[in-house]
């Protein structure tokens, strides 16, 4: 047996592979015909105040659509992202306007970036609590995360009662001052909710590529079993997107009440499917081991500027539900004839290879 | 031979074969069925028996051949259709639905039902509950299938091919899962049927149950038939001979270099088995330095299970192993390979590959913190070691970012063994490691396996095919029942003992009861 010279391997550019390459391509020719449209249908939709403004919100979904697309990727979902967002918005709000009463006379007041993180931890602990559910306790993701879903709901609305807080302007003399500035404050011209979501998407597609544990991600998608043989710590690395997951969904908790500066506990409701489309859209597959941020990052804003968009033109937000779904149906529908283009053009090189 | 009176032929196979994807399982057999006796099938693991059996049944069609049934040739389109000619089968994998209850299932795809078409549960678990009075299993056919032991669900596989009220009844190794006790129930209500005339093809492992109720014996041997006898003829060694035979195939020569110190040992190894008893029997073996040691045995010895229990996959198991003379405590499969085990396992697809994953990404899944500095994967030197490992094995792949899948079986196998030996293992567990795979890749496997254990890895391979065991192992274990049953050196082994060792704890009258 001999090494077969690499470029056996690349036969010349047939008709199969021209449609291969443009299917691969088609979050991207998506996004920009979304782009093209609406920058002639609607008017003012080029001008840099609205671009702006949708960036910043597509940066929430797209946040919880990285998350998800983890999750996925193992094989898993996460159906509890939108109740972290509420619970951990009401957390910050709570945090700001109440501190910690300490049942003794005192009441400890944190600063912005303490709430930030302690916030943060709220989210990443309800990962793990998904996380622990379904190694552990052997829960279905799809229920584990339904149940949780109901309690960090409940426990938002538990917290005020039901009320918003509003009003998060905080105190100077306590030092709860500047909780506005995750959502309103600006870094180079760019919103901060921009910043982070570039350092925090940098940070996950890194992860995917160059480090062992993204590798782990997809081989616990692709072959469960296979991957503990391989000596892969297959509930470490459920544990760990299931937190991820609960960390991004942090982010946008603090992100939404710092825009609004008020918390509300029925923020974020259904935001999990806008996540899970985003992530199909971006070519993730629901039955695990592929999908990949960049991909997800582009079906974010392929969702996000198709509703704000269709916002801009005026068109009924009944018919803007049909056009979603249809999007994202398509896309799917795409993806699978995609798959087996692919396994005949693949099948069609083993030939030429012998 | 000459067939006793009343045992007439009702189904004749003619020149038949069967050729998969680039091999021949089924070779120009020729194969009666006589009415009213038990005919017996027989050969080593892959020899061509399910297939030739599901021929009969209508799951496969012949690629060449007649199948003549009463003296006419027949053809059959699908499985139903074989049933609907009075052919019943019960299949090696129990092919029930855990989630319906005993009746259901026995009644799958031919429901009874009322004049309003809705299906009438009370007719069938009055009949269900008929048939299962004969197996005396104390199911009742209320019972959800998925509740019952593995051995229960066998009876009623049993019962669901003995209500087809078939003419001819295909059992392949039902005996595989039953109690000693359930065994002598099966066996009566085999007589039974033969009694009414019923034409019974019985496929096993174990000798002493065929020759206990076997009639006429046919022995298939890499997908020819070896031999055809009336049972009364024939002894154990009859059919030794003929599952055996003698043809060469290609294995690596032995180098004649000496074994060094002892690398791993296990001992006193234990495993409970979900349905009672011990998959793995408190088994003890060492291994030395650039030594294979073949562990031999049939379906269901116990070998894989060993292997699972030496890499940490069973919490359950219990027993102590060593490697290099140090005792390893860690319990699960990550830290077991950190400390030099590896597994290449036997099911390929299920537990060796990820299959939609590249081929490079699969080589270094495992060995994955030997190119990471901090956290960052290396990607010059994972493609240094995986262009390394490829030319190694030869391992025929254009560029190592195919998915692997796009691999043929052969490639694939040496994907897995890649895998394995680049997280530097001191002993390697190679379970059936030439299963599913073409001549050339076998002697490509083999061979190196040669070269490893020349290298100084003590090499654990788990195989059923005999050959195989006498030509490369330097010493021969051999299990049954989960029990070490024999070891042999090289120059005393001899392919009876070892075969008979295989058969030992297999009767009826030892089984389970133990």
């Amino acid at each position: 047996m001999t090494d077969i010279p690499a470029k056996a391997a690349a036969p010349s550019a047939s008709s199969g592979s021209v449609l291969l390459t443009l299917m691969k391509l088609r979050t991207f020719i998506a996004l920009i015909a979304v782009l093209v449209f609406f920058s002639i249908a609607a008017p003012n939709f080029l001008s840099a105040a609205n671009l702006i403004l949708m960036a910043k919100h597509v940066a929430l979904n797209a946040f919880l659509a990285m998350g998800m697309t983890f999750v996925i990727i193992t094989g898993g979902i996460d159906l509890s992202v939108g109740s972290i967002v509420g619970l951990c918005g009401m957390v910050a709000g709570y945090l700001v306007l109440n501190g910690i009463d300490l049942q003794i006379g005192y009441t400890v007041y944190f600063n912005v970036v303490e709430i930030a993180l302690i916030t943060l931890a709220v989210g990443i602990l309800i990962g793990a609590v998904n996380g622990l559910l379904i190694t552990k306790l052997n829960v279905a993701p799809f229920i584990a995360t339904l149940g949780t879903l109901y309690v960090a709901r409940g426990f938002a609305l538990l917290s005020s009662d039901g009320r918003t807080f509003p009003n998060l302007v905080g105190k100077p003399e306590l030092g709860t001052t500047g909780f506005g500035y995750l959502g309103a404050g600006k870094l180079l011209g760019l919103p901060v909710s921009i910043w982070i979501l570039v350092v925090v998407a940098l940070c996950a597609a890194y992860l995917a590529r160059y480090t062992p544990l993204g590798r782990h991600i997809f081989a616990v998608g692709g072959n469960e079993r296979a991957a503990r043989i391989s000596g892969v710590r297959v509930n470490m690395v459920k544990m760990f997107v299931y937190m991820f997951s609960g960390f991004c969904a942090a982010i946008v908790g603090l992100i939404i009440s710092s825009e609004l500066m008020a918390s509300h506990p029925a923020t974020g409701e259904s935001f999990e499917l806008n996540a899970i489309a985003a992530a199909v859209l971006g070519g993730t597959s629901m039955s695990g081991g592929r999908g990949t941020i960049g991909g997800t990052i582009v079906g974010a804003f392929v969702i996000g500027i198709l509703s704000d968009g269709l916002v801009m033109m005026g068109v009924s937000s009944f018919w803007q539900m049909v056009i979603k779904g249809l999007v994202i149906i398509v896309a799917v529908v795409v993806d699978q004839a995609q798959r087996r283009l692919q396994s005949r053009v693949t099948l069609m090189q083993m030939a030429k290879v012998g | 031979m000459s067939p006793s009176p009343g045992h007439d032929v009702i189904l004749k196979l003619e020149d038949i074969s069967k050729v998969y994807a680039g091999t021949v399982a089924v070779k120009h057999a020729n194969f009666e069925v006589r009415k009213g006796a038990v005919n017996v099938l027989v050969g080593e693991n892959g020899a061509g028996k399910s297939t030739l059996m599901k021929i009969i049944a209508g799951v496969e069609r012949p690629t060449a051949g007649r199948i003549l049934l009463d003296g006419n040739e027949v053809s059959f389109s699908s499985s139903g259709d074989a049933v609907s000619r009075g052919i019943g089968m019960v299949f090696q994998e129990l092919n029930l639905f855990g989630n319906l209850s005993v009746a259901e299932n026995i009644f799958a795809t031919r429901e009874l039902t009322n004049a309003f078409r809705k299906i009438d549960h009370r007719e069938q678990e009055r009949r269900a509950a008929e048939f299962l009075e004969q197996l005396e299993a104390g199911i009742r056919p209320d019972m959800l299938v998925e509740d019952l032991r593995i051995g229960q669900q066998q009876l009623v596989e049993i019962a669901k091919a003995v209500s087809l009220d078939a003419r001819i009844l295909i059992m392949d190794e039902p005996t595989s899962a039953l109690s000693a006790a359930e065994v002598e129930i099966l066996f009566k209500v085999i007589a039974d049927l033969k009694a009414r005339g019923v034409a019974i093809v019985y496929i096993s492992h174990r000798l002493e149950e065929l020759i206990r109720i076997g009639d006429y014996i046919t022995v298939l041997r890499d997908g020819r038939i070896t031999g055809q006898e009336e049972m009364k003829n024939v002894d154990t060694q009859w059919i030794v001979r003929q599952m055996i035979g003698s043809d060469a195939k290609d294995f690596a020569k032995a180098d004649g270099h000496q074994p060094g110190e002892e690398v791993f040992r296990a001992e006193e190894i234990c495993l409970p088995r979900v349905t009672g008893g011990l998959a793995v029997d408190h088994v003890s073996l060492s291994l030395r330095a650039g030594e294979i040691l073949g562990i031999y045995g049939l379906m269901g010895a116990g070998r894989s299970e060993l292997f699972d229990c030496i890499m940490g996959r069973h919490g359950q198991a219990s027993g102590k192993i060593f490697i290099g003379g140090n005792q390893v405590r860690e319990r699960d499969t990550t830290r077991r390979i950190q400390r030099g085990l590896a597994l290449i396992p036997e099911d390929r697809q299920r537990e060796g590959l990820v299959s939609i994953l590249s081929v490079a990404s699969n080589l270094t899944l495992a060995s994955l913190s030997r190119f990471v500095s901090l956290f960052h994967i290396r990607g010059g030197a994972e493609r240094q070691a995986v262009t390394q490992m490829v030319r190694e094995l030869a391992i025929k792949v254009a560029d190592p970012a195919q998915e692997v899948s796009s691999l043929s079986g052969g490639n694939q196998q040496k994907v897995v063994i890649g895998k394995a030996l680049l997280t530097g293992p001191k002993v390697l567990l190679m379970d059936e490691p030439s299963r599913g795979i073409d001549v050339g890749a076998k002697a490509d496997v083999f061979r190196t396996m040669r070269k490893l254990s020349r290298d100084g890895l003590g090499i654990l391979f788990a195989t059923s095919d005999l050959d195989e065991v006498m030509a490369l192992s330097d010493r021969i274990a051999v299990m049954s029942n989960g029990k070490l049953t024999g070891m042999f050196d090289r120059a005393e082994a001899t392919e009876a003992a070892i075969v008979a060792a295989s058969a030992l704890g297999h009767g009826p009258a030892h089984g389970e009861s133990r």
